[in-house]
């Protein structure tokens, strides 16, 4: 492995962070360093719930901060990853009613911003999710069962990281943060081009975590983007009660790095700010901050009760805004979705559903003696002499079992 | 966050603030061939540039390890030989050392971070437990994290309060980590490599009181066993060592409290008790087999260790070696640790701590009569 000779010591010690940031707001944009790291005064909206086109002057844009609309096959791409994904969540909450998943955090609603987390990335970059990004993990690639194993009670991951360059789910808010941070850190060492989308929720930003990976991020200047879907709840608390910052995305300015804030249930806006947000990242702009909003249409989880928290008229006031149905009627009226191709998909959605249905449904062996297996490389002696006591626990069950008295 | 050592008013080899630049001014020079007078300090050092040398994956950085080469000088001298982009100092955020640590052996390197102090590194708790011990067995060992966390812990310099801290029991007993800590030069250098080398996650305890203990050590022989043990798959990782061989007592310690041990069987050996001295060195693996063949050989033992005795290191040492030797055992074990109060104030420590004279009364306890 060889460490880029780029990076010099003296160089990299004598420059600031912010000062790149300036110089390259100020080349690529003509603006300046305080209209680069602000976001622009309105969420960034292209496509309105209605699946209209809004015109440009309409979308939020502002000097250096303008989006091109993402190409016809990006966007196709993207509504068939909707329609699997909002299947998929439906298809767990079910399980999960039927008993055959202990839980599930559905990202109903969200989809939109899930989807785009994952194809705004290439094949070399890293995506850090939290527990309510299943939908983002398998639309990177990772397989659908793999991806819920987590949720399925037989072990706390399913599937490698590294293959897929897909951090775990993680729980412990914005934690995973800092090691996108890392994943990021190390990549720029060797001189590689990696990008990391780095996620988490509204609540999480008031987290100590989110701060120290956006100042790590900016201080080391790395490719990382920090996507916030904003979803209004931390299960039962509401954003005002976390931050009363302007928006989340101004948070950014603080650190020296550029936010956006951008509808969260605009597919073809998400794209268009995730785009530009890792292209900026990858050609050494240092990190970025985006904020979707969008709405958390069901509970925190199976176990949440929501109508102790929020009204029925603001749930159905977000129905009406749709990631789903604003894309098809958009798509449609484009002349690049029609019947026939809605079906195809409905069909990619339901082999999904049911490869979900089969792989949960299925009563997964455990082997009790994986509990030692990989606590370290190599067990101990301790966790050897437990495992075997366990061991011999169970033959005794057996053979009790089998010769009754 | 500024590291404050004061002067200590105790004489028993407590250093000042001068000595510790005495000993970053040693740990700078250039070793000689054959033995040397060498500090741990200057060893830890040594192992650091040594590792780094060896695998262009191994990175240092911290809290002033930079420029300024650490509080302690451990990483002296890194950043002028290997560059900024090995050695660095960060942001001052503990979980953020160590949680961009993690994603950076998620990455294909081998971190070595420093938390400035044992009470610093709480910030980092969460990310040491929930990740750093956990990532291997979340992901069935599809994730490995070969990272160390050094920290400076323990008493006995005189510090302030949140400078003193014996901190080895939280991280023990957290599953998924190693804990290691040395005692003496050698082992300093041995077990630091050894550390970075582990594919598993090490918290690497520095007994900052015996970061200018002396010893005549052979840094280019330690190097050259080094080399040989990872050429041919060996290593004395997870092995207790005796340190003073004996036949009537077994006093197991480690880190800052065997020196005291060693100094409380010499005095014992001059009242005719020989006791035999282990120093533990890796808390966790534990080396039961080298513990409990000495207490078996002995049949008493006393544990000895700064940390508070409540729920800690020492009193699972006990419980692991009542368990195993009671049959061999001629007297309840006895315990000669911290009391259950907060580390205190730099003209109390001494209360504070075991001391050659407490070990020696707890020996006297071990039921000679019988």
């Amino acid at each position: 492995m060889t460490i880029s000779a780029d990076h010099s010591a003296p160089d990299q010690a004598q420059r600031l962070p912010a000062e790149d940031a300036v110089s390259e707001a100020v080349r690529k944009f003509g603006i300046t360093v305080e209209d680069y790291m602000l976001p622009a005064r309105h969420q960034i909206q292209m496509v309105d719930p209605d699946g209209r086109l809004k015109a440009e002057s309409e979308q939020g844009t502002e000097p250096g901060h303008e989006y091109p609309l993402p190409a016809d096959a990006e966007l196709l791409a993207a509504y068939e990853q909707l329609v699997i994904g909002r299947r998929v969540n439906d298809q767990n909450s079910a399980l999960v009613r039927q008993g055959r998943m202990a839980v599930y955090p559905s990202s109903h609603g969200q989809e939109a911003c899930q989807v785009a987390a994952a194809l705004c990335l290439s094949d070399g970059d890293w995506m850090f999710p939290t527990y309510r990004d299943a939908v983002a993990v398998m639309a990177r690639g990772v397989d659908p069962v793999e991806t819920m194993t987590i949720f399925r009670g037989d072990w706390h991951s399913g599937y490698d990281p590294a293959r897929h360059k897909v951090g775990i789910q993680c729980t412990p808010l914005t934690t995973q943060l800092l090691h996108g941070v890392g994943v990021a850190h190390a990549a720029k060492l060797r001189g590689e081009d990696t990008v990391v989308l780095a996620m988490c929720g509204d609540g999480a930003t008031s987290e100590g975590d989110f701060h120290e990976a956006l100042n790590f991020a900016a201080v080391f200047h790395l490719p990382v983007v920090f996507f916030v879907q904003n979803n209004k709840y931390a299960i039962s608390v509401p954003l005002a009660h976390q931050s009363v910052a302007p928006s989340l995305a101004h948070k950014a300015v603080g650190y020296g790095m550029a936010g956006e804030r951008v509808d969260g249930n605009d597919v073809v806006a998400l794209l268009a700010v995730l785009d530009r947000a890792v292209k900026l990242a990858r050609e050494g702009s240092g990190p970025l901050l985006v904020e979707a909003h969008t709405y958390r249409m069901q509970a925190h989880t199976n176990a949440d009760d929501a109508t102790r928290y929020r009204q029925d008229s603001e749930v159905a006031e977000w129905l009406a805004k749709d990631p789903i149905s604003r894309m098809k009627t958009y798509l449609t009226g484009r002349g690049l979705l029609d019947d026939d191709g809605a079906a195809r998909i409905a069909e990619k959605a339901e082999a999904v559903a049911s490869q979900l249905r089969d792989g949960l449904g299925e009563d997964v062996p455990v082997d009790p003696q994986e509990l030692f297996r990989h606590v370290f490389s190599v067990p101990t002696p301790q966790l050897k002499e437990q495992s075997a006591m366990l061991a011999d626990e169970l033959a005794r069950e057996a053979s009790a079992e089998e010769s009754p008295k | 966050m500024s590291p404050t050592i004061t002067t200590s008013s105790e004489a028993n080899g407590n250093v000042s603030a001068a000595t510790a630049r005495a000993a970053a001014s040693a740990a700078a020079t250039v070793e000689a061939s054959g033995p040397q007078t060498v500090t741990m300090a200057k060893a830890l050092n040594t192992a650091l540039a040594d590792a780094m040398q060896a695998d262009p994956s191994v990175l240092v950085f911290g809290e002033d390890v930079g420029l300024l080469g650490g509080v302690f000088r451990i990483t002296d001298g890194l950043t002028k030989t290997f560059g900024e982009q090995r050695c660095f100092d960060t942001p001052l955020a503990e979980s953020g050392i160590v949680g961009m640590a993690v994603g950076m052996a998620m990455n294909g390197m081998r971190p070595v971070v420093e938390m400035q102090f044992d009470a610093f590194a709480y910030p980092a708790f969460e990310q040491i437990v929930s990740h750093v011990a956990k990532m291997h067995n979340r992901t069935k060992g599809a994730v490995k994290l070969p990272m160390v966390i050094r920290i400076p812990y323990a008493g006995g310099i005189g510090g302030v309060e949140h400078h003193c801290d014996s901190s080895e029991s939280y991280y023990a007993h957290t599953a998924g980590l190693k804990v290691f800590t040395p005692a003496t030069v050698a082992d300093a250098y041995r077990m630091l490599r050894e550390a970075i080398d582990s594919d598993d996650p090490v918290m690497f305890m520095e007994p900052k009181k015996l970061y200018w203990s002396k010893d005549l050590v052979d840094l280019e022989e330690l190097r050259a066993q080094h080399a040989a043990n990872a050429a041919a798959g060996t290593s004395s990782e997870g092995r207790a060592a005796v340190a003073r061989s004996g036949t009537d007592a077994t006093l197991i310690a480690y880190g800052p409290s065997v020196p005291t041990a060693l100094a409380a069987a010499a005095a014992a050996a001059e009242e005719g008790r020989s006791l035999e001295v282990i120093d533990v060195r890796s808390i966790v693996p534990f080396d039961d087999e080298t513990v409990c063949a000495s207490v078996r050989k002995t049949g008493r033992a006393v544990v000895i260790a700064e940390a508070h005795g409540f729920a800690s290191v020492s009193s699972e040492i006990v419980a692991r070696v009542q368990e195993r030797c009671f049959h061999h055992l001629a007297a309840p074990i006895r315990r000669v640790t911290g009391f259950d109060v907060p580390y205190p104030a730099p003209k109390l420590e001494h209360y504070y701590l075991p001391g050659v004279d407490r070990i020696l009364d707890a020996v006297d306890d071990l039921q000679w009569e019988n």
